[in-house]
């Protein structure tokens, strides 16, 4: 199969460096990451954050909307001109493209890559686009369908804002943009990881992006699915998701790539996998059938067996159909072994588009610092499930991390992280 | 790689439509012609699904039905703008309303994965399933991500499609990009010396299978795209025939992206007088129009014409066996597809 693709299939077009090892197997590590969130402009400070127990989401500051008062988000403390200046971009550009030039050019510096040298591909995700202009730019144009200016609606499409972060970071090997909605980032992920696998690219920037738009708000308030107050993942008394925005990115890279490298990877994307619920456009089966395929499929993609499994950052979003969807599946794949367990959601709100990234770096920075991560403000633990999520930073070696991403249209995507020492060549 | 079975939803009601008589249109836009829904979906749903949800979902399931395969082991999706009409009505709303007394609707549908996710609710198929969005290549990333599937072991079949729909809103707002001619007319687009081409639509689903089954419709040779590229797109096409040893003198019909903009149809013209000289080639916007993701209309044309050895617009040409595709789209999305006769 793999000899047909290679023969009959996009070849792509450059050829820096020919990579000769195209095996199945080969390990795709994770030479660096960027993240920016509410509770943190960079890597550290969202480690600080996570640490610590600081939470991003409080009242509105930055989005005009008539639910200001009633609907606490979780917002990246950056204007958009502030944004623009760390980005090297103009401030005029959507904020979607601003927070994911900032994450992926941090990642890359983390990386310390010349990524030029190799057939490199920037693989982004994103359910708003340029929404946030776009929804500026319509009350005038419902008024005159010849007013308003159109640069604001230049970067509505999903893959214009990837546009503009992979034409700043010169990058034309692959460029494409998923939205798959809550699991968005997590399928780019897998994607990059399955291209390097099959010999097609060296280095792959992937994860996602979304900013905070009326758009989102209201149509996540229709359904009834907004907290009023801070969300409480996994509790018994959960009332729905705060809504935040962000960007997430990892350097995925070949062995040849690592080898190269100044700073040797500690990590790699073992296993992925993408399956769907098939259950309702927007609510998760009563059984997690779409979960718990996705999780059984990214243990099986690994090799591993559940008890391997060392932490699993939940999708746990904190409504009741997603946190009782998940726990179902994880009672049922893990039967009474359960891991440690956390949403970090508690934290970032659900960054929808971003959130399978930012929490892919999360999973990353738990290997590396040895933490799991706590869920915050949980009360009382679920009654229906066997186990309940840590509420407490825990210091403990972490070999992999389950990492899942679940969303509208019942798309579920499950990542798994391992440490993998740098032991070849 | 083959493609088993393919159907579009199209400004042309079906591919004898097209090679008899194929529908003409004036101004500056082609719409669908729209297939009976009670065929593929669930009248209750057919109430409430926009209507480029309904024609993926018609495109899909027409494709099976072809196919007479019931559950693919994969679905992918590639759409640049979305579910508009979902979008706009839950914008518009919630512009006029001031942000209240929405109803969710509109913002459930609105999601660019929606295509793809109803149609798995209704095959209720819990495989793989992705939605690429990214502008004119998005059916190509789509195609690009099946393949991979497939090459990986992870599937044998799946479901790849391309889907846009026009809306009022977004032809205003395009238009005001000068991309349209106004009074433009299908019967002469190609090769008209104004500037500006027709906007088009439509969902073109196609059942690729590692296999070869009986009644498959063509074999997908080769498929390469690219993004904003620093070559030439003579030298990409080159070096696509070379890598994978298909000779000019091999092709048998090229069809090309050219879209009646005199600003860029030069580009499709000066290959056709290099590396792809004397090879016989046929246009084909002027049958679906314009849009990011009329690559897959093409490749629906492209199954057709080798599986019946008849060319649209061409009908005294020997029956091709060999096919090449070429789009640009906005010259900044070159694609190119080669396929044979089963």
């Amino acid at each position: 199969m793999l000899n047909c693709l290679r023969s009959a299939f996009h070849d792509l077009p450059s050829s820096h460096h020919l990579i000769s090892n195209m095996s199945k197997e080969q390990t795709v590590y994770i030479g660096g990451v960027g993240v920016i969130s509410a509770i943190g402009n960079n890597v550290a400070e969202n480690l600080d954050a996570l640490v610590s127990g600081r939470a991003g989401m409080q009242a509105m500051q930055r989005l005009q909307s008539v639910h200001k008062d009633t609907l606490p988000v979780a917002e990246v403390s950056l204007s958009n001109e502030a944004l623009a200046a760390r980005a090297g971009l103009p401030d005029t550009i959507s904020r979607t493209a601003l927070l994911s030039a900032v994450a992926a050019k941090e990642a890359i510096a983390d990386a310390d890559i010349e990524y030029s040298k190799w057939r490199t591909g920037f693989i982004s995700a994103n359910s708003v686009g340029g929404m946030d202009k776009t929804e500026d730019f319509f009350p005038g144009f419902l008024e005159d369908a010849g007013s308003g200016d159109l640069k604001m609606v230049v970067n509505h499409e999903c893959g214009a804002v990837t546009e503009v972060v992979a034409d700043a970071l010169g990058i034309n090997d692959f460029v494409t943009t998923i939205s798959t909605a809550c699991s968005s980032s997590a399928n780019s992920i897998f994607l990059g990881a399955r291209m390097i696998r099959q010999g097609l690219l060296d280095v792959v920037i992937a994860g996602g992006t979304d900013a905070l738009t009326r758009f989102t708000l209201n149509g996540f308030n229709t359904l009834m699915i907004l907290d009023q107050e801070y969300c409480q993942p996994f509790d018994e008394n959960r009332r729905g998701l705060n809504l935040g925005e962000g960007a997430g990115y990892v350097v995925l890279m070949s062995e040849a790539v690592a080898a190269t490298l100044h700073k040797k990877p500690f990590c790699a994307l073992s296993g992925w996998c993408n399956a769907n619920d098939a259950y309702h456009q927007t609510a998760s089966s009563p059984t997690g059938t779409g979960s718990l395929l996705a999780m059984k499929g990214a243990l099986k993609k690994s090799g591993l067996s559940p008890a391997a499994i060392s932490y699993i950052n939940l999708h746990g979003t904190g409504t009741q159909n997603n946190d009782i969807a998940e726990g179902t599946a994880i009672a049922t794949l893990f039967e009474g072994n359960y891991p440690p367990m956390s949403s970090t959601k508690s934290f970032t709100g659900h960054t929808l588009g971003a959130s399978g990234a930012i929490e892919a770096v999360y999973a990353v920075l738990a290997i590396r610092e040895g933490l799991v991560f706590p869920s915050l403000r949980l009360q009382t633990p679920m009654k229906d499930l066997p186990f309940s999520v840590t509420t407490v930073l825990e210091k403990k070696k972490i070999d992999h991390v389950l990492s899942n991403s679940f969303g509208f249209g019942g798309n579920c995507s499950s990542l798994v992280f391992s440490r993998t020492a740098f032991n070849h060549l | 790689m083959y493609i088993q079975s393919a159907y579009a939803v199209s400004p042309q009601g079906s591919f004898s439509e097209l090679l008899e008589s194929p529908a003409q249109y004036r101004g500056d836009r082609l719409t669908c012609k729209e297939p009976d829904y009670s065929k593929y979906i669930d009248s209750k749903l057919i109430r409430r699904m926009s209507r480029i949800i309904k024609m993926g979902a018609a495109a899909a399931m027409e494709c099976l039905q072809q196919a007479n395969v019931t559950m693919p082991d994969a679905i992918t999706t590639g759409t640049a703008y979305g579910c508009l009409a979902d979008t706009d009505q839950f914008l518009t709303r919630m512009v006029e309303f001031k942000e209240e007394l929405l109803s969710p609707t509109a913002f459930i549908q609105s999601t660019h994965n929606t295509v793809g996710a109803q149609i798995a609710l209704m095959l209720k198929c819990h495989h793989y399933n992705n939605t690429y969005v990214h502008r004119g290549s998005s059916f190509e990333a789509a195609l690009t991500d099946a393949i991979g599937l497939i090459g990986e072991g992870e599937a044998q079949t799946a479901l790849v499609g391309g889907v846009d729909e026009i809306i009022e809103k977004s032809h205003a707002i395009l238009s005001r990009f000068d991309l349209y001619k106004k009074d433009g007319d299908t019967a002469n687009l190609i090769g008209d010396p104004e500037k500006g081409t027709m906007a088009g639509e439509g969902a073109a689903f196609f059942l690729l299978n590692s296999n070869r089954e009986a009644g498959c419709l063509a074999k997908l040779d080769a498929f390469q795209n690219w993004y904003k590229p620093k070559v030439p797109a003579a030298t990409l096409v080159e070096d696509f025939l070379k890598r994978h040893e298909a000779p000019a003198g091999s092709i048998d019909l090229v069809i090309t992206g050219a879209n009646g903009d005199a600003r860029y149809d030069g580009v499709y013209e000066a290959l056709k007088q290099s590396v792809l000289n004397a090879i016989p080639a046929i246009t084909y916007k002027q049958f679906c129009g314009e849009y990011p993701t009329s690559a897959a209309f093409a490749l629906w044309m492209a199954a057709m014409i080798v599986s019946t050895g008849k060319v649209p617009g061409a009908a005294a040409l020997a029956a091709p066996k060999r096919v090449l595709v070429f789009n640009n789209y906005k010259q900044l999305y070159p694609s190119l597809y080669l396929l044979s006769a089963c």
